[in-house]
C-alpha cells in the first residue's frame, strides 16, 4: 500500500515542494526530503528530542509528527537560528559554556531552548531545568547546557 | 603571544556543530545507495531451521537479501590484534548468524532496498524457522555448552601475588562482600552508522561513518576482507558520543562493506535505538566475591576477589580486556601486600559486553571501596582515616603493581600524592563542616549521608604515534593525525598543542582525524590516551616544523635562530617589537618545491615525527557524593557531588572539567537509574529510551570539579596525563558509600544500580 | 524503526471525521490526535493501522469552553492549554499541576486531554482525573452521540468503553465547588517518566470535618480507580494525620498493584500509601 502526498513544508521560510509517504516522519522529510540535515534522529519513539523543531513557534518532536500533517505550518529548525553569520544568542551562549561536546543532541537542545524562552521569556530557574529535563544528553552531564540557557535567556530580556 | 597551552579556549569544533552543518553518519548520503536492513533474533537462544526470503524479495524496490550462506566466504568478526588470544576464537561473532542464535538481536539476514522503511517492510516478511533453546541468562549459571566440545565458560583468568593464605591467616579482621555491578553501557545519543561504497576507479573500498580506532578497525576488516592495505579506507566524520562503545567493528561495518562491492552500489545503514539497546556492546555486569584482611589498625593485609564477568553471547573485538582491566588495577592506590583475583568469563544468551567508559574499573572501584568501607566499620574507624593509613605515599613513588602470572599487566605508577588530593579534597567539601551537619540531619530524621570514592585510571598506552603538519603559503596549519574526536574536543586540544608549539594562533589551525587515506598509522581514541599520545606527537612535529621554519628565518632574517621567537605565525628578533620580519607563510612560499629561494631545504613547511613510550601515566581521582533518601518513595536525591582529580597538566581545563561532569552524570546513570534487565528466557526488558532509564537535566545535580595539576607525568614532555574516565570511575563506590550513611547500615548496597524499589528493600532490611 | 504503511485521512468536519472512521474502523483505522503516543508505538510496529483518520484539522475540536458550570475540553485540546491555569482556583491549580507531569514540554504542546483518555495508559493523569472528578465523556458515530461516565470509561489497559467507529469529542466537568482543596502527587524514576503510581485527593470542609472527599489512585492498577474504603475514612473526619494515615493505609489494604520486571506489587503498594497521604497533606495544606 503506498498513499503519495504531494505536499510543501515551509522551512525557515523557504518552501519545500516534496512528495511523501503518508508514513514519512516529519524529521525524516525534513532531513531526507528537504536536505536539512541539522534536525537529528535519536531515537524515533519521542524521548531524546534530538529531533526537536518549531512548529507554529512551539517545540515538538519531529519524529512523531508526520509530514503529511504539517502542510501549511512554519516549521522553524536550526538552520534558521543564525541570521547570516549572526549567531542566535542562544548557539554564542551553547559556545561560550561549551553547553555541547559531541553535538549531536545540540540542535534539538537549542530548537527546545528557543521555544521555551520564545513562549516563556521570564521562566525561573527551577523551571527551566525542569523543562530542559525534556531532552537527553550523554556528554555534557547538563550543567553547561542549563548555565547557557540561563545567560542567553538574561541576555534576550535584557535586549527586549 | 598569549600561552594557549593551559588556557580554555572556546572549541574549534563548534561552529558547524551548533548551526546543523554537521555531519554524523546518517547526513552521509551517496548517489543511488541501497539502504540496509538487518533482520535480527527475536530469540535469546535458538536453532535456525530454515530462511525463506522470497516474501521480502517479492516487494518493490528489494534488491537483495542475504543470509549467512551468502557471504559464507566472510569469517567472524575478528578480534583486534593486540587482543587476538587463540583459545578465544570459537566465541566471537559471526557476521550473519549460522545456525544459531545467541541472543535476541543477533543478525541473522540483511534487506537491501531503495528506502529504509521499504527495508523495514522487507525485513519483517523474512520467514526464520527457529527452535528455541534453553537460555544462560546468568553468569552465575552453571557454564554449559556453547558449541560442541566448547562450554560457556570460556576463560579464567588469574591475577595474583603476594602470599594471600598468609594475609588472611594473621588478620585482625576479615570483610566479605557479596557484590554485583549492574548491566549498563555507553548509549550514546547518536546510533551508530555504516555506509560502503566501492570506488572502482581505484579499486578502494570506502567505509564512512566509521569512529573511535578507524586504524585499527583497517586491519582488522583488512584481515576479514582479504583485501591490500591499500584497498580499504575508513573515515571518520562527525561522531555523536562514543564512551568506549561506538565505533568497534561490528557485523553491520563489515554488511556494508562486502555489499557495497557485490551489489555494485553504495549501501547505508543507520541503526534505529531500539536496534542500539539490543546489539550495540553492553558492560559492567560483574558478580564479585571479595574478601579483604587488616590488621588492627585498618591496615590492609591482603585482597582476595573471585568473579564471575557476563560476556554476553559472543566475545567481540576486544577479547577479555574488560575483567583484565577489573583486575590490574584493582588495588589502586593503597598499598595491598597479597593481592589474588579470578575472572570467570562466562558467556550468556545477552547482548555481547565489551569496554565502556572506564571499563573493569568502574567495576573494581566499587568492590574495592566497598571493601574499605565495610573494612572501616568493622574495625570501628572512620571511612575517611582507613583509606589515609592505606595510600601510597608521593615518597613511594613511581610504584610497582607487579603480577605472578607472566600474561598479567604490572602497573608501573609514574607519579601522584593521593594524600594531598584527599586533603584538598575534604577542605573543598568543608568536611569539618559537613560531617556534623550531615550527622545533625541524621539525628533528626533525615536519611541524608555522605560517601567517597577513590580511585586510580591509567591512560596513555603506547607505543607510538605520529602527526604530519604543514604550512600552507597564507600561514595557515594543517594538522594531520591518527586520532579520533568523539566530542570530547580533540581538535581544539590538538590545536592548543600545535599552536604553543609552533607560535601561531590556533583558530588557523584545521585538525585531521579518523581518515586512513592520510596517515598510514593511528592510535584512535580509546582508553583515555587520545592526548596523551597523540598531543605529544603533535607537539614533538610541531616542534620540528618550527625548527625548520626558524632555520630559514634565520637565514632570512640574518639572525642565529636561537634569538628569533614566533608569535602569531610570525618570526621576529627576540625582544624586538619592530624590526625584520617574516611570516610563517612566507617561509612556506620559500619552501615552494619549485621555489628559486628554496636553497637545500627539503620542500615544504612540514615535518611529521612520532611519539614512542613504553610507559603509561596514572592520573587518580576522588568522588564525594551527598545524597538524601526519601525513605518512603526510596527516592535518592543526589545534593552533592564533587569529582576531584589530578590531570597532570589540563591542557584545556575547560574542557577537562567537561569531561568530568559529563563522565559523572553517566555515572550516576549507572549507580542509580540505568540497567539492561533481561527476563528468564533472555528476553531484553530496556529496549526504548522509556525503559532504559538516562538521567535528565531534573536528576542531574551540578557537579563540583575540584581539577588539580599537582603529580605531572614525568613520561611525557607535555606531563599531561587523561581525563576521558576520571569523572566516571568512581561513582558507583561514592553513591554506595553515602546511602549507607544516609541509612547509618554499613555495607547495606551490594548492588548496582540503587533504583528506589531497592532502596525500599534496603530500608525494610533495616528495619527487620 | 519506520512506521508501516497507511491510508491518511485529514476530515475538516466531526460529521466527515464519524463517516470516514466508520468507514475504515473495520479496515483497522484509528483516529490520530495529539500522536505522542500512538505514533511511538507505529514506529516500534507494535501497532499497524491501515488507516488513520487525522483530526487536527477539526476546528471545532479544539474548543476549550467554561460556561454554564462546566469546563468542556475538546478532542484537540494540548496538555499545554493547562500550562497555565484554565479558570481561577483549586480545580484550574490542579489541572495546571497534573499538566507539568505529563511527559515533557514538547510532548505537551501535541499531545491531547481527550487523547489521554482514549489511550488510556493506566498511569495517565488525565485517565485519574477523569475518573476521580467524575468527568463526562462524549462519544461521536454515525449512529449518534452518547455520553460515558469517567468512572466507566476505562475498561483496562488501554482499553476504552469507546466503540471501534466512535470519535470521543469532548470530555466535560462539572466544575466543583469553589472551597473544594486538591491535591495531587505521584512518583516516577525521573523528570517526564510515566509515573510508577500517582494520587490525586479532594475534599470540602465543612464544620472543621471533611466532606464529599475523593481519593483516587493512578498508576498502581490496571486503571485509575478512586478508592472508596479510603474516602469513608476522611469523610466526617478533620484534616489531619490520623484521617490521612487511616486513608493512605485504606489504599494499601484495597489495592490489587500491578507487578513488572522492575516494579513489585509491595513496592507499588507501599508507593501508593505514601502518595495517597502526601495528595491529602497537599490538599490541607
Amino acid at each position: 500500500m503506498t498513499d503519495k502526498h504531494d505536499l510543501t513544508l515551509t522551512i525557515n521560510g523557504f518552501d519545500h515542494a516534496i512528495t511523501v509517504d503518508a508514513r514519512r516522519t516529519l524529521a525524516d522529510a525534513i532531513r531526507d526530503q528537504c536536505g536539512q540535515t541539522g534536525t537529528h534522529i535519536g531515537c524515533e519513539h519521542g524521548v531524546c528530542g534530538s529531533c526537536t523543531v518549531l512548529l507554529d513557534g512551539v517545540p515538538v518532536r519531529s519524529c512523531l509528527i508526520f509530514a503529511v500533517q504539517c502542510e501549511g505550518l512554519a516549521i522553524r529548525t536550526v538552520e534558521g537560528l543564525a541570521e547570516g553569520d549572526e549567531l542566535h544568542p542562544l548557539q554564542r551562549s551553547f559556545i561560550k559554556h561549551h553547553a555541547l561536546q559531541c553535538g549531536f543532541c545540540t540542535p534539538g537542545f537549542l530548537m527546545l531552548a528557543v521555544g521555551i524562552l520564545e513562549n516563556e521569556p521570564n521562566i525561573a530557574d527551577a523551571d527551566l531545568r525542569e523543562l530542559l529535563s525534556s531532552n537527553l544528553c550523554r556528554c555534557t552531564g547538563y550543567a553547561n547546557i542549563v548555565k547557557a540557557v540561563r545567560a542567553a535567556a538574561d541576555e534576550l530580556r535584557e535586549g527586549r | 603571544m598569549a600561552k594557549v597551552l593551559g588556557q580554555s579556549v572556546e572549541r574549534l569544533e563548534d561552529p558547524p556543530l551548533i548551526t546543523g552543518r554537521a555531519r554524523f553518519a546518517a547526513d552521509i548520503n551517496f548517489p543511488h545507495q541501497l539502504h540496509m536492513r538487518v533482520v535480527r533474533s527475536p530469540h535469546a537462544h535458538a536453532e535456525i531451521r530454515g530462511i525463506d526470503t522470497l516474501g521480502a524479495l517479492a516487494l518493490p524496490g528489494i534488491h537483495a537479501v542475504w543470509t549467512a550462506d551468502d557471504i559464507s566466504d566472510i569469517g567472524p568478526v575478528d578480534f583486534r590484534a593486540d587482543r587476538s588470544v587463540e583459545a578465544l576464537k570459537p566465541y566471537r561473532q559471526p557476521v550473519l548468524a549460522k545456525g544459531r542464535v545467541r541472543y535476541v538481536g543477533d543478525p541473522v539476514a540483511a534487506v537491501f532496498a531503495d528506502d529504509p522503511y521499504l527495508a523495514e517492510d522487507a525485513a519483517e516478511l523474512v520467514a526464520i524457522d527457529y527452535f528455541e533453546l534453553p537460555a544462560i541468562v546468568s553468569a552465575d549459571d552453571p557454564p554449559g555448552e556453547f558449541a560442541p566440545g566448547t562450554g560457556t565458560e570460556a576463560t579464567i583468568i588469574p591475577y595474583s601475588y603476594g602470599d594471600i593464605e598468609a594475609a588472611f591467616a594473621e588478620a585482625h579482621a576479615v570483610v566479605e562482600l557479596d557484590l554485583l555491578t549492574g548491566r549498563h553501557s555507553g548509549v550514546p545519543m547518536e546510533t551508530r552508522g555504516a555506509i560502503g561504497r566501492y570506488d572502482a576507479a581505484n579499486d578502494i573500498l570506502e567505509l564512512h561513518g566509521a569512529a573511535k580506532v578507524v586504524h585499527r578497525n583497517k586491519e582488522t576488516l583488512i584481515r576479514m576482507l582479504g583485501r591490500e592495505p591499500s584497498g580499504l579506507h575508513l573515515y571518520e566524520s562527525h561522531v555523536g558520543g562514543g564512551f568506549g562503545i561506538r565505533g568497534e567493528v561490528y557485523p553491520e561495518d563489515v554488511l556494508v562493506l562486502v555489499a557495497a562491492q557485490r551489489l555494485g552500489r553504495p549501501v547505508k545503514w543507520i541503526e534505529d535505538r531500539m536496534e542500539h539497546l539490543m546489539c550495540a556492546n553492553q558492560g559492567r555486569q560483574q558478580h564479585h566475591r571479595a574478601r579483604m584482611a587488616v590488621d588492627a589498625e585498618g591496615r590492609i593485609l591482603g585482597i582476595e576477589d573471585i568473579f564471575h564477568h557476563d560476556q554476553g553471547a559472543y566475545i567481540r573485538t576486544h577479547g577479555v580486556v574488560v575483567p583484565n582491566l577489573t583486575m590490574c588495577l584493582f588495588t589502586a592506590l593503597y598499598r595491598v601486600p597479597a593481592y589474588h583475583a579470578r575472572a570467570h568469563v562466562r558467556l550468556t544468551n545477552k547482548t555481547p559486553c565489551a569496554t565502556y567508559r572506564a571499563p573493569g574499573r568502574f567495576e573494581a572501584s566499587f568492590v574495592r571501596e566497598r571493601l574499605m568501607d565495610a573494612a572501616a566499620a568493622k574495625i570501628g574507624i572512620d571511612p575517611i582515616e582507613i583509606r589515609r593509613r592505606n595510600l601510597i605515599t608521593k615518597a613511594e613513588m613511581p610504584y610497582t603493581i607487579a603480577y605472578d602470572e607472566p600474561e598479567a599487566k604490572d602497573g608501573e605508577i609514574d607519579s601522584g600524592d593521593y594524600t594531598l588530593l584527599l586533603d584538598k579534597t575534604l577542605a573543598h567539601v568543608g568536611w569539618d563542616i559537613l560531617g556534623p551537619q550531615l550527622k545533625a540531619r541524621r539525628a533528626h530524621g533525615e536519611l541524608v549521608g555522605a560517601g567517597i570514592g577513590m580511585f586510580l585510571e591509567e591512560g596513555g598506552l603506547g607505543p607510538s604515534d605520529g602527526a604530519k603538519i604543514s604550512v600552507d603559503t597564507q600561514g595557515d596549519v594543517e594538522v594531520i593525525t591518527g586520532g579520533a574526536s568523539l566530542g570530547q574536543g580533540f581538535e581544539t586540544s590538538m590545536a592548543q598543542i600545535c599552536a604553543e608549539a609552533l607560535g601561531v594562533d590556533y583558530r588557523r589551525i584545521r585538525v585531521i582525524h579518523g581518515q586512513t587515506d592520510r596517515i598510514p598509522y593511528g592510535i584512535g581514541a580509546h582508553a583515555t590516551r587520545t592526548t596523551v599520545m597523540t598531543g605529544n606527537a603533535v607537539n614533538a612535529t610541531a616542534l620540528a616544523v618550527r625548527g625548520k621554519a626558524l632555520d630559514v628565518a634565520s637565514e632570512v632574517l640574518q639572525t642565529p635562530a636561537d634569538e628569533l621567537v614566533i608569535t602569531d605565525g610570525t618570526v621576529t628578533q627576540r625582544g624586538k617589537a619592530t624590526g625584520p620580519s617574516i611570516t610563517l607563510g612566507e617561509i612556506a612560499g620559500l619552501l615552494a618545491p619549485a621555489s628559486k629561494n628554496r636553497g637545500a631545504h627539503a620542500p615544504g613547511l612540514a615535518a611529521e615525527e612520532f611519539f614512542n613510550t613504553t610507559e603509561t601515566v596514572f592520573p587518580y581521582g576522588i568522588h564525594f557524593a551527598v545524597v538524601r533518601i526519601d525513605g518512603e518513595t526510596g527516592g535518592v536525591e543526589v545534593e552533592r557531588f564533587v569529582v576531584a582529580y589530578d590531570v597532570g597538566r589540563a591542557v584545556n581545563p575547560m574542557l577537562v572539567e567537561g569531561q568530568l561532569v559529563g563522565g559523572c552524570i553517566q555515572g550516576l546513570g549507572g549507580a542509580l537509574y540505568e540497567e539492561f534487565a533481561y527476563d528468564e528466557r533472555g528476553q531484553p526488558l530496556a529496549v526504548t529510551f522509556a525503559d532504559y532509564l538516562m538521567p535528565t537535566a531534573g536528576e542531574a545535580p551540578d557537579v563540583e570539579v575540584l581539577l588539580t595539576e599537582d603529580a605531572p607525568s614525568p613520561h611525557n614532555p607535555l606531563g599531561i596525563k587523561s581525563a576521558g574516565e576520571g569523572g566516571i570511575n568512581g561513582v558507583g563506590a561514592a553513591i554506595a558509600g553515602a546511602i549507607d550513611d544516609a541509612i547509618s547500615t554499613p555495607g547495606a548496597v551490594t548492588r548496582l544500580p540503587v533504583t528506589p524499589q531497592r532502596m525500599r528493600e534496603l530500608l525494610r532490611n533495616r528495619q527487620a | 524503526m519506520k512506521p508501516a504503511a497507511f491510508q491518511y485521512h485529514n476530515p475538516l468536519t466531526v460529521e466527515d471525521a464519524v463517516a470516514t472512521l466508520a468507514e475504515v474502523a473495520p479496515d483497522q483505522g484509528r483516529i490520530l490526535a495529539g500522536g505522542q503516543s500512538l505514533v511511538p508505538t507505529m514506529a516500534f510496529r507494535l501497532a499497524t493501522p491501515e488507516h488513520l483518520v487525522d483530526i487536527n484539522g477539526i476546528e471545532e475540536l479544539g474548543r476549550l469552553a467554561i460556561e454554564d458550570g462546566v469546563l468542556s475540553i475538546g478532542a484537540c485540546v494540548r496538555h499545554a492549554a493547562f500550562h497555565r491555569p484554565v479558570l481561577e482556583g483549586g480545580f484550574g491549580a490542579i489541572l495546571t499541576r497534573m499538566a507539568g507531569h505529563i511527559g515533557h514540554y514538547p510532548i505537551r504542546q501535541r499531545g491531547t486531554f481527550c487523547g489521554s483518555l482514549a489511550q488510556a495508559d493506566p498511569s495517565s493523569e488525565w485517565c485519574l482525573a477523569a475518573v476521580t472528578l467524575d468527568a463526562s465523556i462524549t462519544a461521536q458515530s454515525t449512529r449518534g452521540g452518547r455520553t460515558i461516565a469517567g468512572a466507566d470509561f476505562i475498561e483496562g489497559i488501554m482499553t476504552t468503553a469507546l466503540d471501534e467507529d466512535e470519535l470521543l469529542v469532548e470530555t466535560r466537568f462539572a466544575l466543583p465547588a469553589a472551597d473544594t482543596r486538591f491535591g495531587f502527587v505521584e512518583f516516577s524514576r525521573r523528570a517526564g517518566d510515566f509515573a510508577l503510581a500517582m494520587a490525586l485527593a479532594s475534599f470540602r470542609l465543612s464544620g472543621g470535618v471533611m466532606i464529599e472527599a475523593r481519593l483516587g489512585i493512578g498508576g498502581a492498577e490496571d486503571r485509575p480507580r478512586r478508592i472508596g474504603e479510603a474516602e469513608a475514612e476522611l469523610n466526617g473526619q478533620p484534616p489531619g494525620t490520623p484521617a490521612f494515615e487511616a486513608a493512605a493505609a485504606a489504599v494499601a489494604a484495597e489495592l490489587d498493584p500491578m507487578e513488572d520486571a522492575g516494579t513489585s506489587a509491595q513496592y507499588r503498594r507501599e508507593l501508593a500509601q505514601c502518595l495517597a497521604r502526601r495528595a491529602l497533606e497537599s490538599a490541607a495544606s
